[in-house]
C-alpha cells in the first residue's frame, strides 16, 4: 500500500482502455487493472478476422486512442501500440474481488441489497458506504489504493463454472477461440444454448477434423426442438438435431456430467451411469451478470429489473461517491460510446467540470428543427418533467434515449401519421395536445389526446399497423420513440413500463368495445387486467372449461378450433387486436371452443365479473358483444353444419389453416403462396424476381413446404415483428412505408439475419454483373437470358479492376431478402409474373378465414 | 367467440408505386369471372353471323371490306399473341399481370381460328395462302393441346410429390436416389462378383439418360435398376437359403430406388409435357410469321 492512485481504472475494454489513455495523457497518477493477460477481453475473444463495426457513424470519437470500423486483429493492435506509447500503466492478472472505501462512514448513506433465490423470495442486505479513498482487493490478496475508482468491466460477467468433482482440471474450457483448430479429439460439450451448439457444429463440421463431438442436454428428447432446447435459437438447434441424425456428431439427452478426470468423463443417464473418453470439456452455461459484485461496492441500480443499469450522475458518478460507471455496464454497448466516456470520465475527475458530453452535436441537431430557443440541457429537462413516462430517466438514460428518437414539431391541423401507416414506434407529446380520428370519414369524431402522455403504443406492442390517424390539435412537439428505445426505456424505467402498460389496455378497450365507453368506465377491468405472455401451441382458453375471464390478443395471434365429431377442426384466426372469450361471459356455460397461440404471444386478461358490470352498466355496449358473438356463431355453426364424414372439406380446410400457421403465417403480414394446381413449374416468378432485383432471387419457388395442394416457397413472411431485426449491427433492416421489411445498403454481410429467420428466407450473396438486354438475348443469344444467371458467367463476367478496395466491394456478400418490390409500379413482380395465376400474395387476416370454405369449397 | 378488428379498404402505397392485391384466386382460364372467354365467345358469334348474313361477293371474298377487316385483324393479333413471349421475360414495372395476358392469349387465339377461317372464306388450295392457315391451326391446336396440359398436369405434378410425410421437391428426389445409390454401394461390398457386377451396374446408370421419347412416355426399357433387382431375385431362387443374407438388404434398395426412379420419372414425365408443346407452338409460329407475310406481299403484288 505504497501509492495512493488518483484514479484506478478496472477493467481495460474501449471505455477502460480509453479513460487510462487520457490519465496518462494527463499525467495523473493511475492504475488499470486487467482481469486478463491481455488488453479488451471481450474484443479479443471475437472469432479470428471478424469485422468490427464503428456505430453510431455520425458520432464525433474523442479519445487519445484511434478506432474504426476493420478487422479485429488490426484494431486490437493498433490499441496495444498506443497504449504502450502513451506509457499507460497497465496491470494485468488483476483481477478485483472487492472494493472499499477506507474513509469514514457516510452518515445515511446505506445501500440495501436484494437478493433473490431460486424459490423467489428475497433477502435485504444493508451495506454502509464509506468515503474514499477505495481499496481495491485483488483476488492475489494484493491491494490497491485509490482516490476515484472507474468501472468500466463491461456486462460479460464471468462464466459459470463446472460444479462436479474435476472440473478445476485444465482440459475444462469455457470458450472455444477456433473451432477448426482443434483436432482428433474426443470432446464433450456441455451447454444447449447458442453458444455450445455453435461450438459443437463447429468442431463436428468437417469430418477430416476427426472429432468426436457429444452434446450434453438435461432435457429429454422432443419431437418439438423448442422444447429440448429452450435456450437456443431454433434454427440453431434444428441444425443441431440434424447433424446428430446425419451423425456427425451425438446429442445425448437427459444426460448430465458426473465426475471429470484425465481422459474420462463419467456422465449420469436415465439408464445409470456411463464412463466415456474425453479429451476436452467445453462448457458453456451462461455467465452470472456482474450485478453482485457491482453492488457489493455501494452502487445502486436503477430497478430490480434484470436489465437496469446503475443509477448514474451526468458525470457517470455512481451512488458510491469517487466510483464511476462507464461503457456496457452503464448501458452503453457500442464501441465509440465507451471510447468517449473513458475520455470525459477522466476530464471530470480531474476537474473539468465545463465539458460537453461528444453527443452534444448530435442532440443539438434533433432539436434544432424545434421552435423556441433553448439549449440541449434545457430541452431535456423540458421533455423529463413534460412527459410523464421520461419522469424516472436520468439525464444521461435521456441523452442515450434521445439518440434513438426523434424530436418533431407539427403545426395544428398537420398530419402526424395516417391509419394503416406501418409503424412500430411510440410517440410522447411535449408540448401540445393532438387528436385522434376515430372514424376515417368524418374528421369531426376526435379523441384528443393531452400533453404529457403517449400514443402510438398500438404499432409499438403489436407491430402492427397504425390503427387510427392522429393529428397536431394544436402546435405541438412530439417525440418519436423508436421501438429500440421504446422497450430499453421500459426496462430502465419501471414506471414508464407500468405507465404504458395502462394506457395501452385502456386504449385497447376503448377502441375496441366503440366510443360509448369512457375511460372512468373501464378503471376497475383495467386496475384488474392482467398481462400474460403465452407460448406458441399454449392454450389460454380450453373447451369446456368454466372460467369466465376475457382475453385481450396484444402480441402475436391465436387460432380457435373446436372437436367436431372427435377432431379438433380450426374455426379461425385471431390476429392481435381481437378480443376473445366473451361468449361464455355473456350466455353463461363453458367454454365453446379452444384458443390457443399460433406464435408467442402477448395476452391481457380481464377479469370477467368486472367485465360484466361494465356490460352490465352499458347496455349499448352488451348489445354489441351480443352482435359480434352472433356472427362468430354463425361461422362456428356454418363451418360445423359443413363438416359432415364424407366430404372432408373441414378437415382439408382445418388442416391447411393449421399447415400454413406452422409454416409463420401466424406472424405473417404479406406472404407468397402457391396454388400447385396452378403452378406449372416455369419459374417465372424466381426469375422475375431476379431481373427486378439486381440479378438475384429472393425467393426459392420449389423449397419450402406443401399441403393439400397449397405451397409456401421459401420466401419472406414480413414478419410482425421480424426475427432479422432483432440482431443487425448497422441497424440495416427497416419496415418500409408499404409495411415491407428490407434491408438497406449498410448491410455489412455479417450473416445475423440470415441466422435468426426461422423461415431461411435470407441469403448471403454477392450480386451478379449486369446482363445484356432482354433484346440482344432474344435476337443475338448474348448473355444468359432472364432470371438469374447461373454462377460460372457472373464469376466469368465479373469485371475486376485491379484496385484491392473496389474489387473487395465486388466480393462483398451481402443479404438478401425479398422487400416486396417497394417502390416498383405495379407491386410485386412474382405475382404479375405468374401466367397462370398460382401464385398469391396474401396477409393471414384476409387468408384464415372460412370465406376460403364457401368461395373454393376447399 | 370472438371479433376482429375492422379491416379497412387496401391501404394505400406510400412509395408512389401502386399494386394490385388479390387475396382470392382464380385460374388463368377463368381470369376476371371468365372477362376473356366471354369476349372471344361474343366477338366469335358476331364474325359468323356477319359472314353470313351481309352480302359479300361469292370470290375473292379476301378482297371485300369484311375480309380486308378480318384480314387486318388476324395479322395483328397473330403478332400480338406472339408478343407473349416477350411480356413474359420483360419485367418491367407496371400494373400488368402475365395472368391476365395468358388468358387473353388463349381465349383471343381460339377466337383467331373464327378470324382466319372466316378470312380465308373458306377456298383452300395447295398455295401459300393456305399454308399460313395450316401453319396457324397447328399453332392454335398445339396452343389448345398445351392448355389443357396446364389445366390438367400440375394436379398430377403435385400429387407426385406427396407421400406419407409430406411433399418432396425434385432436388429432394435427386438426393434420395443418391442416398440409395450410397447405401446399395455399401449393401454390396459383400457380394459376389457376379451379383456386384449387376448392383454396380445400377449404380452406374445416369437415372436423367433417355431419349426425349423416354422422357415424355415414361418407359425406360434397359433400366438396369430393375434388371438388377429381378436378375437377383432370380439367382436367389436357385441358392440355398441362409440367414442375413446380404442379398436381402440389397434388394429392400434396390426395390425402394425403383420406386424412387419410378417418381422421378413420372415427374420429369409431367414436366416434360408441360414443355413439349412449346417446342411445336413456338416454331410454328415464327414459320407462321414467315408464311403470313409471304401472303400479304403476295396478295398486293399479285393481284
Amino acid at each position: 500500500m505504497s501509492e495512493v492512485y488518483k484514479v484506478a481504472i478496472i477493467g481495460s475494454g474501449p471505455a477502460g482502455m480509453s479513460a487510462a489513455s487520457r490519465a496518462a495523457q494527463l499525467k495523473l497518477p493511475h492504475v488499470l487493472l486487467e482481469k486478463t493477460d491481455h488488453l479488451s477481453d471481450t474484443i479479443y475473444k471475437y472469432q479470428k478476422g471478424k469485422h468490427v463495426m464503428a456505430t453510431p457513424s455520425q458520432l464525433v470519437l474523442r479519445s487519445d486512442q484511434e478506432f474504426d470500423a476493420g478487422k479485429r486483429e488490426d484494431i486490437l493492435g493498433r490499441w496495444n501500440k498506443r497504449t504502450e506509447e502513451l506509457g499507460v500503466n497497465v496491470k494485468y492478472n488483476a483481477e478485483v474481488k472487492s472494493i472499499k472505501g477506507t474513509g469514514p462512514a457516510i452518515e445515511g448513506s446505506i445501500q440495501k441489497i436484494v437478493t433473490r433465490a431460486r424459490d423467489g423470495s428475497t433477502t435485504t442486505t444493508e451495506l454502509q458506504r464509506h468515503a474514499p479513498p477505495y481499496a481495491i482487493t485483488l483476488t492475489s490478496g494484493e491491494v490497491v489504493m485509490a482516490e476515484a475508482v472507474v468501472l468500466a468491466i463491461g456486462t460479460q460477467g464471468n462464466p459459470n463454472l463446472m460444479r462436479c468433482p474435476g472440473a478445476d482440471l485444465p482440459h475444462v474450457t469455457y470458450q472455444l477461440d477456433d473451432p477448426y483448430a482443434v483436432l482428433d479429439e474426443h470432446i464433450i460439450v456441455v451447454g444447449t444454448g447458442d453458444a455450445g451448439i455453435e461450438n459443437a457444429r463447429g468442431l463436428a463440421e468437417d469430418p477430416a477434423q476427426g472429432n468426436v463431438v457429444t452434446v450434453l442436454n438435461r432435457s429429454p428428447k422432443s419431437a418439438n426442438v423448442r422444447e429440448s432446447f429452450a435456450t437456443a435459437k431454433e434454427p440453431n438447434a434444428k441444425a443441431l438435431v440434424e447433424d446428430d441424425a446425419a451423425g456427425k456428431l451425438t446429442i445425448r439427452y437427459e444426460t448430465e456430467t458426473k465426475a471429470i478426470e484425465p481422459g474420462w468423463i463419467t456422465l449420469n443417464t436415465r439408464d445409470g451411469e456411463e464412463r466415456i473418453r474425453c479429451d476436452r470439456i467445453i462448457a458453456r452455461i451462461g455467465s452470472a451478470p456482474p450485478r453482485g459484485f457491482v453492488e457489493g461496492c455501494g452502487i445502486e441500480f436503477a430497478s430490480n429489473d434484470r436489465l437496469a443499469f446503475p443509477t448514474l450522475s451526468p458525470q457517470f458518478e455512481s451512488t458510491a461517491p469517487g466510483i464511476f460507471v462507464i461503457g456496457a455496464l452503464a448501458g452503453y454497448p457500442l464501441i465509440k460510446h465507451c471510447m468517449n466516456q473513458g475520455y470525459d470520465v477522466i476530464e471530470f475527475i480531474n476537474g473539468n467540470t465545463d465539458l460537453k458530453p461528444a453527443d452534444e452535436p448530435l442532440l443539438e441537431a434533433k432539436f434544432a428543427g424545434l421552435p423556441g430557443k433553448r439549449s440541449v440541457a434545457e430541452w431535456l429537462e423540458l421533455l423529463r418533467t413534460n412527459i410523464a413516462i421520461l419522469n424516472g430517466m436520468t439525464t444521461l438514460q435521456l441523452r442515450e434515449f434521445m439518440l434513438d428518437s426523434d424530436a418533431r414539431f407539427t403545426r395544428a391541423g398537420d398530419t402526424i401519421f395516417e391509419k394503416n401507416d406501418p409503424g412500430s414506434s411510440l410517440f410522447a407529446i411535449a408540448d401540445g395536445s393532438v387528436n385522434v380520428r376515430i372514424d376515417p370519414n368524418d374528421p369531426s369524431k376526435v379523441v384528443p389526446i393531452q400533453k404529457g402522455s403517449i400514443f402510438g403504443e398500438v404499432g409499438l406492442i403489436s407491430g402492427r399497423r397504425r390503427g387510427a390517424t392522429v393529428v397536431a390539435a394544436s402546435d405541438c412537439i412530439c417525440i418519436e420513440i423508436s421501438r429500440n428505445a421504446a422497450l430499453k426505456l421500459q426496462s430502465q424505467v419501471p414506471s414508464a413500463r407500468r405507465a404504458i402498460e395502462r394506457i395501452s389496455t385502456e386504449r385497447q378497450l376503448l377502441q375496441m368495445f366503440g366510443s360509448g365507453l369512457t375511460p372512468d368506465d373501464v378503471r376497475e377491468v383495467v386496475d384488474t387486467a392482467k398481462i400474460m405472455s403465452v407460448r406458441a401451441g399454449d392454450a389460454i382458453i380450453t373447451e369446456g372449461a368454466d372460467d369466465k375471464d376475457i382475453y385481450v390478443i396484444r402480441v402475436g395471434s391465436m387460432i380457435v378450433e373446436k372437436v367436431v365429431g372427435g377432431k379438433p377442426v380450426f374455426l379461425s384466426y385471431l390476429p392481435a387486436g381481437s378480443y376473445v372469450g366473451e361468449m361464455a361471459l355473456i350466455d353463461g356455460g363453458q367454454r365453446t371452443a379452444t384458443v390457443r397461440a399460433a406464435i408467442k404471444s402477448e395476452v391481457i386478461k380481464i377479469d370477467g365479473e368486472a367485465f360484466g358490470r361494465v356490460l352490465a352498466a352499458k347496455p349499448a355496449l352488451l348489445e354489441r358483444a351480443r352482435r359480434d358473438m352472433e356472427a362468430r356463431r354463425a361461422t362456428n355453426a356454418f363451418v360445423e353444419s359443413k363438416k359432415d364424414g364424407f366430404s372432408g372439406v373441414v378437415d382439408l380446410y382445418s388442416e391447411q389453416a393449421k399447415f400454413l400457421v406452422s409454416q409463420g403465417l401466424g406472424e405473417a403480414t404479406d406472404v407468397l403462396l402457391i396454388d400447385e394446381r396452378l403452378c406449372v413449374g416455369c419459374d417465372n416468378c424466381e426469375k422475375a424476381c431476379a431481373d427486378s432485383h439486381d440479378g438475384l432471387s429472393r425467393l426459392d419457388r420449389e423449397a419450402g413446404k406443401s399441403f393439400a395442394h397449397l405451397h409456401v416457397p421459401t420466401s419472406c413472411r414480413h414478419c410482425e415483428h421480424p426475427h432479422c431485426m432483432a440482431d443487425c449491427p448497422p441497424n440495416a433492416i427497416h419496415r418500409g412505408p408499404d409495411g415491407e421489411v428490407f434491408i438497406d445498403d449498410t448491410c455489412i454481410g455479417c450473416g445475423n439475419c440470415q441466422r435468426n429467420c426461422p423461415y431461411g428466407v435470407i441469403r448471403m450473396d454477392k450480386v451478379p454483373p449486369k446482363k445484356p438486354s432482354l433484346l440482344s438475348w432474344l435476337l443475338f443469344g448474348s448473355g444468359p437470358g432472364p432470371g438469374e444467371p447461373p454462377y460460372k458467367w457472373s464469376k466469368k463476367n465479373t469485371k475486376y479492376t485491379g484496385d484491392p478496395v473496389a474489387d473487395d466491394k465486388l466480393d462483398r456478400k451481402k443479404a438478401i431478402k425479398c422487400d416486396m418490390c417497394a417502390g416498383i409500379e405495379g407491386g410485386p413482380s412474382c405475382v404479375r409474373a405468374c401466367p397462370t395465376g398460382a401464385a398469391i400474395r396474401v396477409s393471414p387476416d384476409e387468408f384464415l378465414t372460412v370465406a376460403r370454405l364457401e368461395n373454393e369449397g376447399a | 367467440m370472438a371479433t376482429t378488428p375492422a379491416t379497412g379498404p387496401a391501404p394505400r402505397r406510400r412509395t408512389g408505386a401502386s399494386r394490385e392485391r388479390q387475396s382470392t384466386h382464380e385460374g388463368f382460364l377463368v381470369h376476371k369471372n371468365g372477362k376473356w372467354i366471354k369476349i372471344s365467345a361474343a366477338l366469335a358469334l358476331a364474325l359468323i353471323l356477319l359472314y353470313i348474313f351481309v352480302p359479300l361477293p361469292p370470290h375473292h371474298f379476301g378482297s371485300s371490306w369484311l375480309g380486308y377487316t378480318l384480314g387486318t385483324v388476324g395479322a395483328l393479333l397473330i403478332l400480338w399473341l406472339t408478343a407473349l413471349g416477350m411480356r413474359k421475360r420483360a419485367i418491367t414495372p407496371g400494373r400488368w399481370s402475365l395472368k391476365a395476358w395468358t388468358s387473353a392469349h388463349v381465349w383471343l387465339g381460339v377466337l383467331l381460328i373464327v378470324i382466319g377461317t372466316l378470312h380465308s372464306g373458306f377456298a383452300f388450295g395447295w398455295n401459300v395462302h393456305t399454308l399460313a392457315w395450316a401453319l396457324m391451326m397447328i399453332v392454335i391446336i398445339s396452343g389448345i393441346f398445351g392448355v389443357t396440359a396446364y389445366a390438367t398436369l400440375p394436379r398430377a405434378l403435385s400429387a407426385n410429390r406427396y407421400d406419407a410425410e409430406g411433399a418432396i421437391t425434385e432436388k429432394q428426389m435427386v438426393e434420395a436416389l443418391r442416398s440409395l445409390d450410397r447405401q446399395l454401394h455399401d449393401a454390396a461390398q459383400p457380394l459376389d462378383r457376379e451379383c456386384a457386377m449387376l448392383v454396380d451396374r445400377s449404380l452406374e446408370q445416369d437415372p436423367f439418360t433417355g431419349s426425349i421419347i423416354n422422357r415424355l412416355t415414361g418407359r425406360y426399357p434397359g433400366d438396369a435398376t430393375r434388371e438388377a433387382a429381378s436378375e437377383l431375385r432370380r439367382l436367389r431362387a436357385h441358392r440355398p437359403r441362409i440367414a442375413d443374407d446380404p442379398l436381402d438388404k440389397v434388394d429392400a434398395l434396390l426395390t425402394r430406388k425403383e420406386a424412387m426412379l419410378a417418381r422421378l420419372r413420372r415427374h420429369l414425365r409431367i414436366k416434360g409435357w408441360l414443355q413439349a408443346w412449346l417446342y411445336i407452338h413456338v416454331p410454328m409460329t415464327f414459320a407462321l410469321i414467315a408464311a403470313l407475310s409471304a401472303h400479304i406481299v403476295s396478295v398486293f403484288f399479285y393481284w
